[in-house]
């Protein structure tokens, strides 16, 4: 069994309305201890998750966006999007927040940790891991 | 080969409870090893022992925990997801000032780093949810 697996954790669901976005992250931040190799896809619903200006005091619920600006301190850089599922909510990358991460292979330059990918491309990313958790 | 398990659906609501428990017995009847089942999400429900369904319905609480001394399974419930959802062990009752418990027999509320270290441990990790 190699020492380092490849996990993927498949977002699916929209950030509010459900527990699934919070609790998925939740996840993230204590497997980022066990280093692994980390990848989070977003697709469907998911897509929303990332988005910018998110706001939920009418909600009474907390906005947990920022969490994903400080997943690259946590050593978690890949988080695959997937363009299909962005297009069919009227959504591109632009309606994202910025998240990055420094580089430490490449003198700590900032590099972005959102990399928007095919369906088919996805495909192949989930068809590459060890563990696949999907919220 | 050794199977992780995960449920993420809470049971009566969603089947997800009910297939894993079938997916682990028709495992453990071919030969493989099921080391642990982890509870998430509203799956942490299934763990209550104040649960009473009706005497001609099956139950899922009873099932798993008879399931898991048959067969040494380490059934894991998330603190985090159980504390949200009113399931508390005695230390956790008595840590979190409550006056009562309801964990059931055979599980054990832990962290999610036994959630990872079960994908990491196990050959395949397999969920049951939406």
């Amino acid at each position: 069994m190699p020492d380092v697996k490849k996990f993927l954790y498949v977002n699916r669901k929209a950030p509010y309305g459900t527990i699934y976005a919070l609790e998925s992250l939740e996840v993230v931040l204590i497997g980022a201890a066990f280093e692994q190799d980390v990848s989070l896809a977003f697709l469907d619903d998911g897509v929303f998750q990332l988005t910018k200006g998110q706001n939920t005091e009418g909600i009474g619920v907390k906005n947990f966006s920022p969490t994903f600006r400080a997943l690259g301190d946590y050593e978690v850089t890949k988080l695959f999007v997937e363009r299909e599922s962005l297009e069919e909510r009227g959504l591109t990358e632009a309606d994202l927040q910025e998240i990055t991460y420094e580089d430490e292979d490449d003198d700590w330059a900032e590099k972005p940790s959102i990399r928007v990918v095919s369906r088919a491309e996805m495909a192949e990313i989930m068809a590459d891991q060890d563990v696949v958790l999907s919220f | 080969m050794k199977f992780g398990v995960v449920i993420s659906e809470g049971p009566y609501t969603h089947e997800a409870a009910d297939t894993a428990y079938h997916f682990v017995k028709a495992a453990i009847a071919k030969g493989h090893e099921v080391p642990r089942v982890f509870f998430y999400h509203d799956g942490v429900n299934v763990s209550t022992r104040l649960s009473v369904p009706p005497q001609d319905e099956r139950h899922i609480q009873n099932n798993w925990t008879a399931l898991a001394k048959e067969h040494d399974i380490d059934l894991v419930v998330c603190i985090a997801a159980a504390q949200r959802r009113g399931l508390l062990d005695q230390n956790e009752a008595e840590r979190q000032g409550k006056d009562a418990n309801n964990i059931a027999e055979g599980f054990r509320i832990s962290g999610l780093g036994q959630l990872i270290e079960m994908g990491i441990q196990t050959d395949r990790l397999v969920m049951f949810g939406d």
